[in-house]
């Protein structure tokens, strides 16, 4: 297996060239556009056998990716933020149609105020279309959870699509030597495609997305929660045998220095490998934190989690974007909800860092960190890292 | 020896997201853990670029930008303008830089080392055009001894083909051989 310099954009585009994906249908993007570019690029000079189907919008490029996957080959598209969002409505008709589907979402903030840059908002909007979430922290993580998320979200016990997330920037342009699998290896781990479900085929016509009535929608939607609950023993295993294959391990969940810990922040994506940094630093001064990285958000790997948790431990959550209204940021509230569902009565702090493309800086975790080992509790979630003229930037409403 | 920082400013089309790339893949060469990110603002020609490259024995977990390096590397002379340009520079700092005049007195007291070159008519008369990066990477290998000519040479076969290739390795060669290093005693 050789190790090859690339960037975040560039090892997605080299998982699904391995994945043989038969049909691209991208709109760039920015920070996506360099995997539209690439999978242009291969298509064009041979490296992959694929039609590259040119479209007008991301709206359209997930109802090609869905059409061309009903036909029975695996399917390339990719997005980020307002791109994810035009996709909204298609997306819904992906994971209904139980189309395993494996999407890269280059992680960037949703308007407004417009931004070109990181923050979880894009993907964390889209939580509830039907979609499992694989959260990337470096270069190979986003290849290995590409060939990951295919072997799992193919499983006919599954066929639920998949978005494998990796942080605008701070990955899809960040480079890294990744060691890149040869094809042999990787036709071994994924044999080719088959439809398992709903299909298009003239020899075997069927109804596809049609109309259904109140006497079937919720059976039809029992069926998608179905191959949730089945998704995360499936994904167990599929990362069990990629270690296997290719000798990396990986797990839904990752627990750094946990179990001693008296602090633990939860986190998602690249910002996990600057919290662990933090953990080795206050470790040395014998603190005894800890970081509990989320890689699938969906399925959520609720007893893992909570089992990683040691008693007695202060618990916080960094989530990279908010849930307006709620009482915390999606992670955090579905943290709270999992430790609940355990039987557990532990508080967690709530805490919102690196919105619009802001530096997860040290003195984030730090702050998050300190205030925990402190024993600092507030219900309210805690925004860090903020400027002092929070509520006068950009204000000209007239005082009254 | 330990992981090392390094900060890149330059101007869209220079070339530092590039060099920072490079400079990765020559440290990686010598089997180094490399991570190399840009900042990117609006993304306009001549406009401020900031990019960054670590490099260790050990894996590199933090994926922030980076407030105390090591090293800058100034790609731009009038970037040493920035009034915080040198704002968390680690003591016995360096700085690679582009300029074609010496400095008379020291801009921080945390900088113990320059590697001065006019890498811009080094690379007009290598390139034929002011593309100073490979030339800055060269005299950074020089300056620290971090890395070897060899690695950075073989680094930027990663990125270029043909006669570029040539150029620029001409270019590199020239900074490795030209840079002037200025001292202080720390």
């Amino acid at each position: 297996m050789k190790k090859v310099m690339l960037e975040g954009n560039f090892a997605a585009a080299e998982a699904m060239r391995l994945a043989r994906i038969g049909v691209v249908s991208a709109y760039p993007i920015t920070p996506q556009s360099p995997i539209a570019e690439v999978l242009s690029e291969y298509t064009g000079d041979g490296r992959l056998d694929a039609k590259y189907i040119r479209v007008e919008s991301e709206h359209t490029a997930m109802s090609v990716a869905i059409g061309a996957q009903l036909t029975g080959v695996r399917t390339g598209t990719a997005t980020s933020s307002v791109g994810l969002a035009l996709m909204f409505e298609m997306l819904g008709v992906a994971a209904g149609l139980r189309l395993p589907i494996v999407m890269p979402v280059v992680n960037r903030a949703l308007v407004s105020p417009w931004s070109l840059w990181c923050d979880h908002q894009d993907s964390m909007a889209a939580r509830d279309t039907g979609w499992m979430q694989l959260y990337a922290e470096d270069c190979q993580d986003v290849l290995d959870l590409c060939l990951i998320a295919y072997r799992a979200a193919e499983n006919g016990d599954v066929l639920v699509p998949t978005m494998v997330c990796m942080d605008g920037f701070f990955l899809s342009h960040m480079s890294q030597a990744v060691y890149v699998p040869s094809q042999q290896d990787v036709d071994d781990f994924l044999p080719p495609y088959q439809a398992k479900n709903l299909k298009l085929d003239i020899a075997d016509p069927m109804f596809v997305n049609n109309l259904i009535p109140p006497t079937e929608f919720m059976e039809m939607r029992y069926q998608q929660h179905t191959g949730f609950s089945n998704a995360l023993p499936v994904l167990n295993t599929a990362m069990k045998e990629f270690e296997t294959q290719f000798g990396r391990s990986h797990s839904p969940i990752e627990p750094y220095c946990c179990d001693d810990a008296e602090a633990i922040l939860i986190s998602l994506g690249s910002m996990s490998g600057s919290v662990k940094e933090m953990v080795d630093q206050y470790r040395a001064q014998g603190k005894k934190v800890g970081n509990l990285k989320i890689v699938s958000f969906r399925p959520f790997p609720e007893e893992d989690l909570v089992a990683a948790i040691p008693r007695g431990a202060r618990v916080g959550v960094l989530d990279r974007s908010m849930s307006m209204g709620a009482p915390a940021g999606p992670v955090c509230n579905d943290v709270r909800s999992a430790i609940s569902n355990q039987g557990l009565n532990v508080r967690i702090q709530g805490f919102v860092v690196g919105l619009g493309g802001r530096d997860v800086r040290p003195v984030a975790i730090t702050s998050a960190f300190d205030r925990l080992l402190a024993g600092q509790y507030d219900k309210d979630v805690q925004w860090l890292d903020m400027s002092d003229n929070a509520m006068t930037l950009r204000q000209y409403r007239e005082a009254i | 020896m330990t992981g090392k920082e390094i900060r890149l400013h330059g101007r869209g089309g220079q070339g530092a997201v590039m060099a920072a790339k490079m400079l990765a893949s020559a440290f990686a060469i010598e089997g180094k853990s490399v991570a190399s990110f840009p900042m990117y603002g609006f993304e306009r020609r001549g406009m401020p670029v900031v990019a960054f490259t670590r490099f260790d024995e050990k894996p590199i977990l933090e994926k922030t930008q980076i407030y105390t390096p090591d090293l800058l590397m100034v790609v731009d002379p009038t970037l040493l303008a920035i009034s915080t340009l040198f704002d968390g520079l680690k003591t016995g700092g360096v700085l690679i830089l582009n300029s074609n005049k010496p400095f008379t007195t020291r801009p921080s007291a945390n900088l113990a080392k320059v590697g001065r070159i006019d890498a811009t008519s080094v690379a007009m008369e290598e390139i034929g055009r002011d593309i100073p990066n490979t030339c800055l990477i060269g005299a950074l290998a020089a300056t620290t001894g971090w890395v070897s000519l060899e690695s950075v040479l073989k680094g930027l076969s990663e990125y270029l083909e043909g006669s570029m290739l040539e150029k620029n390795i001409r270019n590199a060669t020239r900074g490795y051989k030209e840079v002037e290093v200025q001292s202080w005693d720390s």
